[in-house]
């Protein structure tokens, strides 16, 4: 290659490699300031704030989930293995929504520390299973990645 | 100066054009091809899902749509280097005719993983970080093609968008490890190079098989406007004037 285009090949180089510097130190920044997610543990030892709408993320507990027998508002637990806390929806839950199941809730701490929930979200994870294989293999404890290996007995 | 001389002629606009005619027309049929074999398998044949029933489907445009759209950024950002290394006419067409395509295809990814987030997730739109990511990559698109029509003189604009180009290709590590360096709602890779793939076979193949036809489908779009923008670029030349009178 002749000296040019050697010159504007560094040119090139140094483009590259000072873009995702900055990319890389605005990454750092908001991933410092991201703390608006709390997980149950946070939220039960009171660091979460009262006033303010926060997102908490965690396994929905197998038998927790109660439907309100006149209205649509269901009350679940969640879990992060080690603490767990009450949510109660009013509103249409996702399809991939369930027990064992990894959700993630938005809403505000109630007095009596139930998060009333304004949005529910369900995670799902990679996998992909064939519904008929599943149910030839009859295993109830299909759930999601996230939530494997989760102990429900605290 | 001998080794780099097919490299030059490859940058000839006629040679690239009289050499593209054959092939194009392979590439478009290869592509519609395995297109429609891809969709009635995956749509129609492929078993339906455990957890999601039939709404998974949307994988089969999904995912293609999302890692071309993240491979025509490189085609975009590397034919920018090029250019701007070897002030490469035909490369710059290239990175040109590619914005649009990696721009149409980056909305069809946003645009099916909203239909598919509202049953699953049960929100159409989420700003995590795959999804805001994602979001980028389109506007740098648009970027692109912004730039290329801000200037009079083509050269300005093919450096100008190049530059660009290459600042963006930043964006395109962070979208595709955003899944595991943040907490997404998005899901990580289901399809793994190294490892098991989380997917039933059944389910990979036509999977799969979507992925290369998307890609095949690029390859001929990317072709047949670069084709296009030979022959604009180009109009004052001999040789095509001789095309278009019709002598060839």
């Amino acid at each position: 290659m002749n000296p040019v285009r050697k010159q504007r090949l560094i040119v090139v180089m140094i483009i590259v490699v000072a873009s995702s510097a900055v990319a890389a130190l605005v990454g750092y920044a908001v991933g410092n300031m991201g703390d608006y997610f709390y997980s149950v543990s946070q939220v039960v030892k009171g660091e979460a704030p009262r006033e303010k709408s926060i997102r908490a993320g965690g396994c929905v507990i197998p038998g927790s989930i109660k439907n309100a027998s006149d209205k649509l508002e269901t009350t679940f637990e969640i879990t992060d293995g080690v603490e767990s806390m009450t949510v109660t929806f009013d509103g249409i839950l996702p399809d991939l929504f369930g027990e064992g199941e990894a959700a993630v809730v938005t809403g505000k701490l109630s007095d009596s520390n139930v998060l009333v929930a304004t949005k529910v979200l369900a995670k799902h994870d990679e996998s992909y299973t064939p519904k008929e294989v599943e149910d030839s293999v009859q295993n109830p404890n299909n759930h999601s990645k996230a939530c494997e290996g989760m102990t429900y007995d605290s | 100066m001998a080794s780099w001389q097919w490299f030059h002629r490859l940058g000839s606009p006629k040679w690239f054009y009289e050499k593209t005619t054959r092939w194009t027309q392979v590439i478009g049929w290869l592509a519609l091809a395995m297109l429609s074999v891809g969709i009635v398998w995956g749509l129609g044949f492929a078993p339906e899902e455990l957890k999601q029933g039939n709404s998974y489907r949307i994988i089969y445009i999904h995912v293609p749509a999302a890692a071309v759209a993240m491979a025509g950024y490189y085609v975009m950002a590397l034919s920018g280097a090029i250019g701007l290394i070897w002030r490469m006419k035909l490369s710059y067409m290239v990175m040109k005719c590619a914005a649009p395509i990696g721009a149409a295809l980056t909305f069809a990814a946003l645009f099916t993983g909203a239909v598919w987030g509202k049953p699953t997730w049960g929100d159409y739109w989420v700003w995590d970080a795959r999804i805001t990511s994602m979001l980028i990559l389109f506007f740098l698109y648009l970027g692109v093609m912004a730039l290329q029509e801000a200037y009079q003189n083509q050269e300005a604009a093919d450096k100008t968008c190049a530059i660009l180009s290459l600042v963006g290709m930043v964006n395109i590590p962070i979208i595709y490890k955003s899944v595991d360096w943040w907490f997404t709602l998005h899901q990580p890779a289901t399809l793994k190079l190294t490892e098991k793939s989380s997917i039933a076979p059944e389910m990979a193949y036509p999977l799969i098989l979507m992925i290369f036809a998307v890609y095949m489908f690029f390859a001929w779009l990317l072709l047949t406007k670069v084709r296009v923008e030979i022959l604009h670029r180009e109009v004052k030349t001999q040789w095509v004037k001789d095309i278009v009178m019709g002598a060839k």
